[in-house]
């Protein structure tokens, strides 16, 4: 999923601060799992803003709504007959959601209200790591189901650099080496004969190399 | 034991301190608290395993919130004890409300009377 963290409650009431009538907008989907931007955020951000402004003097209506998701059309349109009570949005979305919505609400300023940051996973309670960088052609399959671009600092893809130590990598002592771990699992798969085959160059343009990504598919289209 | 305790609190019961949430707790002095505890259960004598430890994070999260918003994370505390310590219960709401007498009253339940004050002369 999308993993993203709550801006400083501070950076967000400097961006709202001039807005009178502003919306708090949750999404269902992944920031409701990585507790950043769910119902349940909607209602502290909500709620602090209000008391901020509240002891400040200042008479703000703030507003919350959580959608399904706002990475798709039918669910953001659910607010279009509210759009026009509030001067500004704060969506907790990840950058597709806050994106989404600024593209079909034209006139409302959308300001997000977490930093998205990468495609991880719930590691424990409380943790999440990254585990994608959707370089758009997976090489999974040879490198024992752990991704060297997205685990590997360096995105090397033949084997460790010099800086792999007792497994670690030389960025911080707290972040494996992804080729241990590749080397480590195809040991336990017995199939260590894939790490001696040289991997093929790697087509980066599906990468954001090649700009802006679409999938297009004529088969779902109607 | 007819102990003498405050009756300017509002007891709130959960099933656990564990239920509490930071919004509870921010919705209480949105509606005008001057200020709150959390009692749970002693410390490794949680019957959930870690409902009290959940409640002191969840305390700490919403002090560290009204500390940024200028109404005073000390007006938030976690107190633990067992169920048999009510003279303990008594000196701890004592403790509070002295406290909080001392603090006055939250910038909120100003505003909110500056406000309401405002509506009525309009």
């Amino acid at each position: 999923m999308i993993i993203a963290e709550k801006k400083p409650i501070e950076e967000i009431i400097q961006e709202v601060k001039d807005f009178d009538r502003i919306l708090i907008l949750g999404c269902n989907e992944c920031v409701t799992v990585c507790e950043a931007g769910g119902k349940k955020e909607v209602e502290v951000l909500a709620s602090v803003l209000r008391m901020y402004f509240m002891a400040q003097g200042q008479e703000k209506t703030i507003g919350e709504r959580t959608l399904e998701r706002q990475c798709d059309h039918e669910y953001l349109e659910e607010i279009r007959n509210i759009i026009d009570d509030y001067d500004a949005v704060v969506s907790l979305a990840c950058g597709v959601g806050v994106q989404f919505a600024a593209e079909k609400y034209l006139t409302t300023p959308l300001l997000p209200g977490v930093n998205t940051i990468c495609l991880g996973a719930n590691e424990d309670r409380g943790l999440w790591t990254e585990r994608c960088q959707a370089c758009g052609s997976c090489v999974l399959a040879r490198t024992g189901g752990i991704c060297p671009v997205s685990r590997c600092a360096k995105r090397v893809l033949n084997g460790p650099c010099g800086g792999s130590t007792n497994g670690k990598c030389e960025i911080s002592k707290d972040t494996d080496c992804a080729w241990q771990l590749i080397i480590d699992r195809l040991k336990a798969l017995d199939k260590m004969d894939d790490y001696e085959k040289v991997a093929p160059v790697k087509d980066w343009s599906t990468d954001r190399a090649g700009g802006p990504r679409t999938v297009t598919r004529e088969d779902v289209k109607i | 034991m007819r102990l003498k305790i405050p009756t300017n609190f509002r007891i709130i019961r959960l099933p656990c301190t564990g239920k509490i949430d930071i919004i509870h707790i921010l919705r209480a002095f949105e509606k005008g608290a001057d200020g709150l505890y959390v009692v749970g259960c002693m410390e490794g004598d949680c019957h959930f395993n870690e409902g009290n430890f959940r409640a002191r994070k969840r305390v700490e999260q919403a002090a560290r919130v009204l500390d940024l918003i200028g109404v005073g994370g000390e007006r938030v505390k976690m107190y633990n004890l067992s169920s048999g310590e009510g003279p303990l219960f008594a000196q701890y709401s004592i403790e509070m409300v002295n406290k909080i007498k001392e603090l006055g009253p939250s910038p909120i339940r100003l505003a909110r009377q500056r406000m309401s004050k405002k509506a009525d002369a309009a």
